[in-house]
């Protein structure tokens, strides 16, 4: 059991000094080596130079949505693809057909989402 | 100490592994170092420059000096931000580009590292999360710049994400296993993977390049139109750990590309590191000479080339890969 468990101790480990690294620097090394004079006039958001107009929390252009919804089912497909080409060479032509009857039809799905000018930016 | 692998653990070899992740971070933190400091002076000697000269011998200590810049600056947080997930953002990209860095072997016997029995799946699992902390932080920053920057951004490494997910399939099927050490094997026994995936190596090149924001791709930081991209109103160390998780993944991509394509620690002669340090060095050298020689590529270029050019490639690739395996 330790053989499979012991590596993803270590990654904890990481994760941990990953967190320690940044949290140390920014609030308890940083504060007694910068200055802190916060003013108005700092704190305003940039843009440009000139006070910025509205508010950047606004309804935004939703294009981006398409592609994250192609994300999803292209990276669940990925996903299912590393176990199978891990134990590829045990299963033989068997599972190399279903692969490829899976692929197929992800293809469809790709061709008709080129076809509907998803992939398309205008 | 170090027989942590092997054994169950006790109070001394956790403290090995202890050793081990901080000598990886110090690790880390020098080759980021070093790799920003090589990317000035190529680009400098390829522009007929000279590049940083005056810190140290060389210019050698130019990026230690800009840290400590950085560290001695004011912490500016804007009034109309988001205070709570601005201040997230930046620790929310940095940890996973260094928690991938536990997976990668940079020698034979794994000393300082994880031997994960999913390894690649790991690193592309963990390399998602850090496009929460951009996208978080661009959105938080209140800023149109950054919300744009942190947008394109996310959607840039989503849809790269894909085709690099997908050239990495390829490896997997030739060595018969997600374990990085054991396709490092595998290619010590049979020939290094960028001869016979050369597809998935042409397309795990521009979508790592894609990954890591760098030119061409480098639209989610575009200077001449979105300033600073989504860390435009981040001052001090909260910028420095954004770029700081830039140049991580740009070492922890590298060990992934001369693992999965070049072998790994593998090699004749020199020690296992040695090779590895050299893959390393090749790679990201291959990146600053391509940022010194390509121009930016159009917005509308961007999302149709990984979708309608790099999936089907890597699809084909895919497939001639599992065809020739199930007849060879």
């Amino acid at each position: 059991m330790f053989q499979y468990w012991n590596p993803y101790l270590l990654v904890a480990i990481f994760v941990v000094l990953g967190v320690f690294l940044p949290v140390s620097s920014i609030w308890v090394i940083g504060p007694i080596l910068r200055p802190n004079k916060p003013s108005a006039a700092k704190q305003t958001t940039y843009e440009s130079g000139v006070d910025p107009i509205g508010d950047a929390h606004v309804r935004y252009n939703a294009r981006y949505y398409l592609f994250a919804l192609l994300f999803v089912v292209f990276d669940v497909e990925t996903l299912f693809l590393y176990p199978w080409a891990a134990s590829f060479h045990k299963l033989g032509l068997f599972a190399l057909v279903e692969m490829l009857i899976f692929l197929f039809m992800l293809v469809i799905g790709l061709v008709y989402a080129w076809r509907k000018k998803v992939l398309e930016w205008n | 100490m170090w027989n942590w692998a092997t054994h169950p653990i006790s109070g001394l070899s956790f403290l090995g592994m202890v050793i081990g992740a901080v000598v990886i971070l110090l690790l880390t933190l020098l080759v980021v170092m070093y790799s920003i400091y090589w990317q000035r002076k190529l680009i400098g000697w390829i522009q007929l420059r000279i590049g940083p000269n005056r810190v140290g011998p060389f210019g050698l200590f130019q990026t230690a000096a800009d840290v400590l810049k950085l560290l001695i600056k004011e912490d500016v947080i804007p009034s109309k931000a988001d205070r709570v997930l601005f201040l997230i953002a930046p620790i929310l990209a940095f940890v996973p580009a260094f928690t991938v860095l536990a997976v990668i072997p940079m020698s034979q016997h794994h000393v300082f590292t994880a031997n994960v029995s999913i390894g690649a799946l790991f690193y592309l699992a963990l390399s998602a999360i850090t496009i929460h902390g951009v996208m978080l932080g661009g959105w938080a920053s209140n800023n149109k710049y950054a919300l744009i920057g942190g947008m394109r951004s996310a959607a840039q490494m989503l849809s790269y994400e894909i085709p690099l997910g997908m050239s990495v399939v390829g490896v997997v099927l030739m060595a018969g296993s997600i374990n990085l050490n054991d396709i490092v094997i595998a290619q010590s026994r049979s020939i290094w993977y960028f001869i016979p995936q050369i597809l998935g190596f042409i397309v795990f090149m521009i979508a790592s390049t894609a990954e890591l924001n760098r030119t061409p791709f480098d639209l989610p930081e575009a200077e001449s139109e979105l300033v600073a991209g989504y860390h435009t109103e981040y001052t001090g160390f909260r910028f420095a750990f954004f770029m700081l998780t830039e140049y991580v993944y740009l070492f922890a991509m590298a060990g992934l590309f001369a693992t999965l394509f070049l072998g790994g620690w593998s090699g004749p002669f020199l020690p296992g590191w040695l090779w590895f340090a050299l893959k390393v060095f090749l790679y990201i050298s291959i990146q600053f000479w391509i940022q010194a020689t390509m121009p930016r590529m159009r917005v509308d270029q961007l999302m149709t080339f990984s979708w309608k050019v790099l999936l089907p490639l890597a699809l084909f690739n895919l497939v001639i890969t599992a065809v020739l395996k199930a007849v060879v």
